[in-house]
């Protein structure tokens, strides 16, 4: 569980770093780059199989210790004040995982499953190589190249240009977040993340044997200001922005 | 404090026996002295309940000074009432209100069977001490005290875990029913010692499987319980163990 639940938060960072390529002022060039490198990179794609194999595995193991641990008390208390002993969160970390399952179903169907199998259009960007602008426009419709990314050098009288074409996935984040229901499904399924890393980033450490005051201040202060709330705070961030831009 | 009396109102888990199904029955009680211990309130009742006719309410105790162990009443959702490091026994009436409707039900465990009212069976903390809490010592004249030398902090922290009464609240608090701070409490006492150490990963990976064969649920690291414990045991305990077990499970032969 804390070892599956500690990779999981390492790649939460990895994904929170490359999504905030979605806040440059780009029209969306350095997004589409990213999600090409992020689809071809041999290493990520081999890291990408053992992340798929770490949230099935979380997922399992969670739902045995839920199952397992309810056996534990066949006949529950008529009064249990949880509250005076323990966090919400440590006491619902199996509904907290679950909206999350829900979560990364709908995540994976909107952009993953819809970037590898789905129709998204493509782009051309013209990049000039001396001041940096960079143009936009639709790829044509009849665009229907198998690769996911081809770049040409050309020159013309304005210049040196780079033109890249390339799968225009930042257009299906930006529609996407214009659906008022996805927002809401989104920001809720964040601070589900909140609460889930609170209690599970250090719980995880006190599972491998790492509890001591030595170190307790750090885990602490990094499960709760970086995963608890800037990291969830940085992916609500992201819907919020397309659906106000 | 000035000594006052309270009416309460008591809740209280009855059941025959483990085989039947138990029930709440409502037991109004009037001019309970304040300073009056829990346990002694319950005797006021049970002595109401006999003159009446009626079956006593059967309770653990036994030291009634808070170190035995013994009492084990799960108070308006809480093991040991509302205070914060006392047993039962401990927790005096002042702590309760006028008027107040109090919950009483026995530990909730699938190990610990409900042997009679608010009596439960907790002889799987037994079987868990047989298994591996002991250490092996020769026969014969004692040894000098202090031949041994013993860090101070390691025999401390040593101590603290044996301050442990096994009275079961960590398992009543835990919302899995885990046993793993009385586990961890009774594998690093020993483990912190010299004279610990010849069994020390056999007792951890022994101890752990009897607890896990009585049927204890697994660890999610709530703190409930060593937040409910009479004797505060710490939960560095519970990760001792856990690094002793992930390196005993890793070197054992």
């Amino acid at each position: 569980m804390g070892l599956t639940g500690l990779f999981l938060c390492t790649f939460l960072v990895v994904h929170m770093i490359g999504n905030l390529q979605l806040f440059k002022n780009d029209q969306g060039l350095a997004f589409n780059l990213y999600a090409v490198l992020m689809t071809t990179n041999p290493f990520i794609k081999t890291v990408s199989y053992l992340l798929y194999l770490s949230i099935i595995g979380h997922a399992i193991q969670g739902i045995y210790l839920v199952f397992k641990n309810k056996q534990s008390r066949p006949v529950e208390y008529a009064v249990y004040d949880g509250k005076a002993s323990s966090t919400w969160a440590s006491r619902n970390m199996g509904l907290l995982g679950t909206i999350l399952l829900v979560f990364i179903a709908v995540h994976l169907s909107d952009f993953w499953f819809e970037y590898k199998f789905g129709h998204v259009p493509y782009a051309t960007y013209a990049t000039n190589l001396e001041n940096g602008e960079v143009k936009f426009m639709p790829a044509p419709a009849e665009y229907k190249q198998f690769n996911k990314l081809e770049e040409t050098t050309m020159s013309t009288p304005e210049g040196q240009f780079k033109i890249t074409i390339v799968k225009n996935l930042y257009l299906e984040v930006a529609e996407g977040f214009k659906n008022p229901w996805l927002v809401i499904v989104y920001l809720l399924s964040m601070c589900a993340v909140s609460f889930h890393l609170y209690h599970g980033f250090q719980s995880a450490f006190k599972t491998f044997g790492i509890n001591h005051p030595k170190i307790n201040g750090a885990v602490n202060f990094i499960g709760t200001w970086l995963f608890a709330i800037a990291i969830p705070a940085g992916f609500a961030a992201m819907p919020l922005y397309f659906f106000f831009k | 404090m000035s000594e006052q009396n309270i009416n309460v109102t008591l809740k209280v888990w009855r059941q025959r026996n483990s085989q039947s199904k138990g029930g709440f029955e409502t037991y109004p009680l009037n001019d309970v002295s304040t300073d009056m211990s829990f346990l002694e309130m319950f005797d006021v009742l049970n002595e109401k309940l006999i003159q009446e006719g009626k079956d006593p309410v059967a309770f653990d105790h036994d030291c009634r000074e808070g170190i035995c162990g013994m009492c084990s009443m799960f108070i308006n959702g809480r093991p040991h009432g509302p205070k914060q490091a006392v047993t039962t026994c401990q927790l005096h009436m002042r702590s309760f209100k006028n008027g107040e409707t109090i919950v009483v039900e026995p530990w909730r465990a699938k190990p610990f069977k409900v042997i009679k009212d608010l009596v439960v069976d907790r002889s799987a903390f037994d079987r868990i001490i047989a298994a591996g809490g002991f250490i092996s010592v020769n026969t014969g004249n004692a040894q000098d005290a202090n031949a041994i030398p013993i860090a101070k902090e390691n025999a401390d922290e040593s101590f603290a875990a044996a301050a442990c009464i096994g009275c079961g609240a960590c398992v009543a608090a835990c919302k899995n029913a885990s046993a793993m701070l009385f586990v961890s409490a009774k594998v690093s006492q020993l483990a912190l010692l010299p004279q610990g150490q010849p069994e020390r990963k056999q007792r951890v990976m022994d101890m752990v499987a009897q607890m896990d064969n009585e049927g204890f649920g697994a660890c999610t690291n709530t703190g409930a319980c060593s937040a409910e414990c009479p004797k505060e045991i710490s939960l560095t305990n519970i990760a001792r163990m856990n690094r002793d077990f992930l390196a005993a499970e890793i070197t054992n032969k």
